[in-house]
């Protein structure tokens, strides 16, 4: 039986909460999804663009060398402003992106010039008979050694009076006495953390077609992204061309997970060049160019420290967060998102009494960091995950008995920051995840294979996931540009279907689907009845687009405040016609009926009487069935437990995940199935986080894997079958009950899987704080670990045999 | 040069240099068969030639003149789709959908050539591709659900 079969033999009463089969996929496996390369393959006449970019990380453009007669721009050519987007905040020092680089290159792969020619394979020709002069200058990659006096500078032309290649440096502090409270606490216990630089590696990597009509002076841009709106802005801004002039139109998105969120340069060049050249020019980025020179994630240095009672409870939490953000800023989140975000909420769902924390932002010669799925929470939680086992370790306590101690329990629960945390499950999740796990029993099996030299061990990690947050939120992050609302128009046309025109803009997730749940619902039609339109700024209203867990909870709550505006507007013509009153009416299975009896009209026919015979609508209503709503909610955070059971290679210092659990709660589910892919998919990204990706560079900025051949995201081999569990706790800070859950996975499962490596490991005494967790680096803990061991077993031994020689 | 593909004859002209994958998206207009990392690793451009699974990025246009060539648009039978097209569906087999196709292909190949493949050697086989949303647990539900369906 299908899901959906399973769901309606047990006919619940609503749409919503029902794993139906989406309605997106039917196009999709038959190859007939339109995705931007699909655009550009099928416009006839399209020219298509290759970027020019530079080889080195650092260096002083002398001059750029054009083929004659060619179409190839440079920056003098485009005459564009910076891409640029500001904190309102006096510790943060904006960096301004050319769209092409003009004086200065600043990271490998930076665009330069854009050579266009009648194919790609043409035009990457061309592009290699652009000669650029470039004096390279000494580049700097690591942040700790940005930050040295003396090192280079990445921006010479701004005064960093915060410190070397310091952008944004902001602390926070609950209590000024916080070194007594260490000095006098029973335990302290400290870490280093770090998370390598990552891709988000959508298998559609970026890609745009700029189209222009001189005739009506406008240009259409096709492009894999997740914020159509915003984008549209910005062009407008960089490019000064009128708003109105330009189209943004996001069609099926392969993937996105934050890295197609923030402006591109590509596409403000392609713009710029389709204008000028008054013709369609398409881009659609190779693997390489992404692995460059798209949007990189994390890169985030931590030093953390908890004091402890000896029964396990956090006195105070001190840390120190540096975050590499790469040669530039973001637009429109700024780089500010990677520290703002890790120092307000790293703390988690934990009573943390003092806290204190100075975060940092750095800029090197690396690509510019963008959000990705997660953003700072799977640092953080890994951080303060590990805090936890360690503290469990030093204390002779068991991870669960620390965390216990100090989870928040009692909600609205206060971060020391402030931020409220509405109500979750957080014990009961990690008490959960325990029992599904059957701790006991691991326990002895652990021991047992311990006694056969198996290091097998199991990792918990508990977190909450802020999620669906709108303007204030976004506001008190000072962004200039302050994202949030949802706006949905809905439209019922005269045979009873309805268009539903959302803001938000999804990239794969099955948003179409879940928003016609809720819609259904409200105005008692089938969910195959409603079309979403998403993704065109010329049939949308102005929104968001997709990021942050927040399409269900934003554009959800907008579709549901819509809808029953709707259905307002609908029970009012059925009273009418129906001679009752328009409270009395019951919206269910396609009729208006007047409750508790047979009497009813189909809900087609009120829309035939709103438009075609208007005439007869109640007084005060306008013709036809046209209503939209907003929705800019405060947030709420949804909570799980993740738990890793894994055994390490010790020869090999390979890692194999045996089980991964899930305990999720996310409030009401909109769509079940929906919502379990989302955490296989996210737990897989989390796992990949852990264990297997890492863009790697050499000293002199050089990225090493720049393939996939190098770069390693996992395959169905390594990734194992998640067990899910959901718990509901019921949340009235949105509309429709739902908390999101798009990131979850990836924030919680990097914590599980290292909290178990080093829990395999701890016969050897190992922790591992730092990941990919790669055989390579695990193999170096244990190397170290022998080597200290057998020099002190050597230095035992000369101890005894220089005893036995002095002994008479 | 002449192509068949999905039992259809295209005649396209083509540089030597141009791969299978963009002759048969930009000369066939067949382009459900994409391109994720044109370095023969990711595995969305999969197509079947003369049965067997290839990476249409890393072959050339001219190479596959005379061959039987099929892609995904030519799995469903008019508008019956194929039991590995209708288990994707049912379970939840594909997010963003991008590589769908790949993986479609792939499977078709693998429960021809092996109907009573094991789950082991399936989850084996299907790791030739990659997939960025579904974290593959539901491709693997999918797949297996279309052996067991086609082989009773």
């Amino acid at each position: 039986m299908t899901a959906e079969a399973t769901a309606q033999a047990a006919t619940p009463p609503t749409w919503t909460g029902r794993p139906l089969r989406r309605f997106e996929d039917p196009a999709l496996i038959r190859g007939l999804g339109r995705f931007t390369a699909d655009v550009a393959d099928r416009h006839p006449g399209a020219l298509h663009a290759a970027f020019v970019r530079s080889p080195v990380p650092a260096g002083t453009i002398r001059s750029i060398r054009k083929p004659t007669g060619a179409a190839v721009l440079t920056a003098e050519d485009l005459a564009a402003k910076p891409i640029t987007a500001r904190l309102d905040r006096p510790d943060f020092i904006a960096l301004e992106t050319p769209v092409l680089a003009a004086d200065a290159v600043r990271h490998s792969g930076e665009p330069i010039a854009l050579a266009v020619a009648a194919s790609r394979a043409e035009a990457e020709d061309l592009a290699e008979r652009v000669v650029v002069d470039i004096d390279p200058t000494e580049p700097v990659v690591d942040a700790n050694l940005a930050m040295k006096p003396g090192a280079p500078t990445v921006h010479p032309h701004l005064d960093m009076p915060m410190g070397n290649n310091v952008v944004l440096a902001a602390e926070f502090d609950t209590d000024g006495g916080i070194d007594g409270i260490m000095a006098d606490c029973y335990e302290l216990v400290t870490a280093s953390i770090r998370s390598r630089r990552q891709s988000a590696l959508p298998i559609e990597t970026r890609g745009a077609v700029a189209a222009h009509d001189p005739a009506a002076g406008r240009t259409t841009l096709t492009a894999s992204v997740q914020m159509p709106h915003m984008l549209r802005t910005a062009l407008a801004d960089v490019l000064d061309i009128d708003e109105a002039d330009l189209r943004v139109v996001a069609p099926e998105v392969g993937g996105a997970f934050g890295q197609k969120m923030c402006v591109a340069r590509e596409y403000a060049a392609l713009v710029a060049a389709a204008r000028r050249l008054e013709a369609t020019v398409a881009w659609i980025e190779d693997r390489t160019e992404n692995l460059l020179a798209s949007w990189h994630s994390r890169d985030h240095d931590y030093w953390i420290a908890g004091g402890f009672d000896p029964d396990g409870t956090l006195v105070a939490l001190d840390a120190e967060l540096i975050c590499n953000i790469g040669a530039y800023g973001n637009y429109p989140v700024t780089f500010g998102v990677e520290p703002l975000m890790a120092m307000a909420e790293l703390p988690g769902p934990y009573r943390v009494p003092v806290y204190r924390v100075r975060a940092r932002a750095v800029t090197t010669n690396l690509c510019p960091i963008a959000p990705y799925r997660g953003v700072s929470r799977p640092v953080i939680t890994l951080a303060v995950e590990r805090l936890m086992d360690a503290a469990a370790r030093r204390l002779g306590l068991t991870p669960g008995a620390v965390r216990r101690a100090n989870l928040a329990t009692e909600f609205p629960h206060f971060m020391p920051t402030g931020m409220a945390v509405d109500p979750g499950s957080y014990r009961e999740s990690l008490e959960r995840a325990e029992t599904v796990i059957d701790l006991a029993a691991f326990r002895a099996e652990q021991a047992r294979a311990r006694t056969e030299g198996r290091l097998v061990g199991v990792g918990f990690s508990v977190f909450g996931e802020r999620t669906g947050y709108g303007t204030p939120a976004f506001a008190a992050r000072a962004m200039e540009i302050t994202p949030g609302y949802e706006t949905v128009q809905l439209d019922m046309n005269p045979s009873g279907g309805v268009t539903a025109r959302i803001g938000a803009s999804p990239h794969g997730q099955g948003l179409a689907t879940a928003l016609a749940q809720i819609a259904a619902d409200e105005i008692g039609i089938a969910p195959g009845q409603v079309t979403v339109v998403h993704g065109d700024t010329d049939a949308t209203p102005y929104g968001w687009g997709t990021f942050a867990s927040r399409s269900a909870v934003i554009a959800g709550g907008a579709v549901k405040l819509a809808a029953r505006r709707l259905r307002d507007r609908l029970a009012r013509i059925a009273a009418e016609e129906l001679e009752a009153h328009p409270d009395d009416i019951v919206l269910a299975g396609g009729r208006a009926a007047v409750a508790g009896t047979d009497v009813g009209v189909a809900v087609a026919e009120l829309a035939r009487t709103a438009h075609h015979r208007s005439h007869r609508l109640p007084d005060g209503l306008e013709p036809g069935l046209a209503v939209a709503a907003s929705y800019d909610p405060a947030g709420t955070f949804s909570n799980a437990c993740h738990a890793a059971v894994v055994e390490v290679d010790p020869d090999t210092g390979g890692v194999r995940i045996e089980r991964f659990v899930v305990i999720e709660d996310a409030g009401v589910l909109i769509n079940p199935m929906i919502a379990d892919g989302q955490i296989h998919g996210g737990v897989a990204q989390g796992i990949a986080n852990a264990l297997y990706e890492e863009l790697v560079h050499d000293d002199d900025g050089n990225l090493l894997t720049a393939s996939l051949m190098d770069y390693l995201p996992p395959t169905a081999a390594e990734i194992p079958d998640i067990e899910i569990d959901h718990l509901a706790t019921a949340s009235d800070a949105t509309v429709t009950g739902a908390k999101g859950l798009g990131e979850g996975g990836a924030i919680g499962a990097p914590a599980a899987v290292l909290n178990a490596i080093s829990d395999a490991l701890a016969p050897l005494g190992i922790e591992v704080n730092e990941m990919p967790a790669t055989p390579e680096r695990i193999r170096a803990l244990i190397r170290e670990t022998e080597r200290a061991r057998s020099e002190e077993s050597e230095r035992r031994a000369r101890a005894t045999a220089r005893r036995s020689q002095e002994s008479p | 040069m002449r192509l068949e593909a999905n039992g259809e004859t295209f005649d396209v002209a083509v540089e030597p240099r141009k791969t299978l994958a963009d002759a048969l998206r930009e000369d066939c207009g067949l382009t459900g068969t994409h391109l994720g990392c044109e370095h023969g690793v990711c595995g969305a451009c999969t197509v079947l030639l003369d049965g067997e699974p290839v990476r249409s990025c890393l072959l050339f246009a001219v190479q596959c003149s005379g061959r039987e060539i099929r892609t995904v648009e030519g799995l469903a039978d008019g508008d019956r789709l194929h039991p590995l097209q209708q288990a994707f569906w049912d379970h939840h087999g594909l997010q963003c959908g991008f590589c769908t196709p790949g993986f479609l292909m792939l499977a078709a190949a693998v429960l021809e050539q092996d109907p009573g493949i094991s789950d082991a050697d399936l989850r084996e086989a299907l790791s030739s591709n990659l997939c960025r949303c579904t974290g593959y647990q539901n491709i693997i539900t999918a797949v297996k659900a279309a052996r067991d369906q086609m082989t009773p």
